[in-house]
């Protein structure tokens, strides 16, 4: 393996991760990465950070809505599908 | 969306739900774009109150998220304090590659050793507050692709719906954006592992 190869890969990994190159790509890189320690330990950690900021979602509630403006947003929806002005 | 539809068809018992949903979706994002939680309370609102004021100009209920979303980011935009977080630039590839080292006689890259950081099943307050400081870091032209793809978890089509760009750029800035938020969370881990042996010694 050179460093060229793991290089042309760097540029690609989010595409690989996310399978959204064509599977022929996908099975070059997978058989590079299979015979390559340093980048299996990339491929790890990025795929990781993903996953972390994935975890981020649903985070930090909010209090609840204000009755006045529940009201004022059922008034505005109730006018939009009905027509009334 | 199931909820956009039942609304579409006049179901005031789906209003409640879809509120409660995109309110809290869309004050995340924006929390994570503007940096207040004030401002992102506000947006939430007046992002609903625009959605629902135009609500009979929806014309796919599967494409709600991105329609909401737009209407945010519009928002989100027009209001934003510039210079909150870190400075517009581009990102390059270069500047996001480790490092190779000679390692006896084979090489390495210089990265953290990942393999103890946990799943994101069990997320830490530590790294939670971590991953919202690597976020904030980014220049918000790379923030608002990761929030997106990554936190809200819209595909590219919808990322590139609602940021107005091509699905190339979208995906482009993503992968920047990801390999920024690894490479501060590598240096985090580096530092914690070097304490950790220092500690030791």
């Amino acid at each position: 393996m050179t460093r060229q190869e793991c290089s042309e890969i760097f540029a690609m990994l989010s595409e690989y991760l996310d399978r959204e190159i064509p599977p022929d790509l996908c099975d070059e890189i997978e058989r590079h990465i299979e015979d390559c320690p340093p980048c299996v330990a990339f491929v790890e950690s990025l795929r990781k950070s993903i996953a972390l900021c994935k975890a981020l979602k649903g985070e930090a509630p909010l209090p609840p809505l204000p009755e006045a403006v529940r009201t004022q947003l059922l008034d505005a929806w109730r006018k939009s599908t009905t027509g009334a002005q | 969306m199931d909820l956009a539809r039942r609304l579409m068809a006049g179901d005031v018992s789906a209003f409640d739900s879809f509120v409660d949903v995109f309110r809290a979706r869309v004050a995340h994002y924006t929390y994570l774009m503007c940096g207040q939680r004030e401002d992102a309370e506000e947006v939430a609102q007046e992002t609903l109150l625009k959605v629902f004021q135009s609500f009979d100009q929806l014309r796919d209920p599967a494409n709600v998220r991105a329609w909401v979303f737009r209407i945010a980011k519009n928002i989100c935009h027009m209001r934003r304090r510039r210079s909150v977080f870190a400075p517009e630039r581009e990102l390059s590839l270069d500047e996001l590659r480790p490092s190779w080292s000679q390692d006896g006689d084979s090489r390495k890259l210089d990265i953290a050793d990942w393999s103890e950081l946990p799943d994101r099943a069990a997320i830490s307050s530590e790294w939670s507050r971590m991953l919202h400081s690597a976020i904030r870091e980014l220049p918000d032209a790379y923030r608002s692709v990761v929030l997106l793809r990554d936190i809200e978890e819209m595909s590219t089509r919808e990322t590139a719906e609602v940021l107005e760009l091509s699905e190339d750029v979208v995906k482009t800035r993503l992968h920047r954006a990801r390999l920024a938020i690894r490479q501060i969370l590598d240096r985090h881990l580096q530092a914690g592992a070097k304490r950790a042996t220092e500690g030791v010694v």
